[in-house]
């Protein structure tokens, strides 16, 4: 069975309903207190840390150069953990 | 400091801002199996820490068609998913997969999972085995590993904590004569992703098992979730093995690492190094890593 909406717009019988992808407003970038400082003249573009960022806020610029976006980073400092070539530190943030 | 802006596509299986804690291994395999399984996918939700931290009210971290209904019938509802989709023909090139922490799977949803098996639904089963239920605050399941301090197995001096071993799911899985079953890290995301890939590819039920390191639950720093779940695979308590149509396919060969490596960074195996009666489980356990690592011929 099909509910009718306001203006004839069918909508979900049951339940909540929210757009995909939405959880791009929440920002968590605050959570964190360290934050990931990328040296890429070690960095050898294995994509390791783009891989495995539980946040996927990790993006890959172009050839051995990534950058975390700030805005979504928890600071969990598992890239920097797992980097094979040592080329994340984790640095305290300052705001 | 200026932060850089990203555009994210919501196209994406799995995006940013979700709930999940620093470190979260779960968060972490989801973004891995979702970028393999691609945005043509419709994925049926337990409860559980996944569905609590990707969709807090009102927002969605998924790219994706998703729905959650009951803990137990996540595999009831993918299976009425894949029906549907049969019968108006949209079935093709449309993956659907349904998600369950190990509670859900193991324990609560456990009967819907195997008729989803006997029926030979088109469905990928992924199971994210944190071996407790850590989403309502660490309370034993069946996947729950032997001696493991819970809130619910607490050691102390009565009690050395959980005391049955782990349930093992994926030969029960495997017993159905499925078409695809396997058990993967996510520590180990090259493995995992290759898994996720053939299992896709695969028609029929398919059942993957990927454990997922916990930081608040096992007690250990967020930081190290990749360690610690690498530390598991290599000491053999968690063998990653594949199975087809119900026999032993692949195994991954490890380098044996004492079970004493995995056990000592983690807060719920703790009280086993202060006494003797400790030290005598630690060696149960390596009994255990031993009877799975001489059952799937992990070394050599």
């Amino acid at each position: 069975m099909t509910a009718t909406g306001k203006k004839g717009r069918r909508k979900p019988p049951l339940g909540i309903v929210t757009r995909p992808g939405s959880s791009l407003r929440n920002k968590t970038g605050p959570w964190g207190i360290l934050r990931p400082v990328f040296d890429w003249e070690k960095c050898t573009g294995c994509n390791t840390c783009e891989s495995i960022c539980p946040e996927g806020c990790i993006r890959h610029l172009e050839k051995k150069q990534y950058e975390a976006d700030m805005e979504y980073c928890k600071g969990c400092g598992m890239c920097a953990e797992t980097c094979p070539a040592d080329a994340i530190t984790m640095e305290e943030e300052h705001r | 400091m200026s932060a850089p802006k990203f555009a994210y596509e919501t196209t994406r299986g799995f995006l940013p801002g979700h709930r999940a804690c620093a470190g979260c291994g779960q968060a972490a395999a989801v973004r891995v199996i979702m970028e393999v399984v691609g945005p043509k996918a419709v994925a049926a939700n337990a409860t559980g820490c996944l569905e609590v931290f990707s969709t807090p009210h009102p927002e969605s971290a998924w790219g994706i068609p998703w729905i959650h209904s009951l803990f137990e019938n996540q595999a009831a509802v993918a299976s009425g998913i894949e029906a549907a989709l049969k019968k108006q023909g949209k079935l093709d090139g449309v993956k659907v997969l349904a998600f369950g922490g190990d509670g859900a799977t193991l324990d609560i949803g456990f009967g819907a999972l195997s008729g989803m098996f006997e029926r030979g639904h088109d469905v990928l089963y992924v199971c994210m085995d944190n071996e407790a239920y850590m989403n309502t605050g660490v309370q034993r399941s069946g996947s729950t590993p032997f001696a493991a301090s819970t809130t619910t197995s607490p050691a102390g001096r009565m009690s050395f904590g959980e005391d049955r071993p782990k349930k093992d799911l994926p030969a029960i899985a495997a017993a159905h004569g499925i078409p695809y079953v396997a058990t993967a890290s996510m520590s180990l995301f090259a493995d995992l992703r290759r898994k996720v890939k053939k299992a896709v590819g695969t028609r029929g039920p398919k059942y993957v098992q990927v454990h997922v390191p916990c930081p608040p639950g096992w007690g250990y720093d967020e930081k190290l979730s990749m360690e610690v779940g690498r530390l598991a695979v290599e000491c053999g308590l968690y063998p990653l093995v594949e199975w087809e149509n119900g026999k032993v396919t692949r195994v991954r060969k490890i380098k044996k690492v004492p079970v004493e490596e995995y056990l000592k960074g983690q807060r719920r195996f703790r009280h086993l190094f202060r006494t003797e009666e400790g030290k005598a489980q630690i060696a149960r356990i390596q009994e255990l890593a031993d009877e799975s690592i001489e059952r799937y011929g992990l070394v050599g």
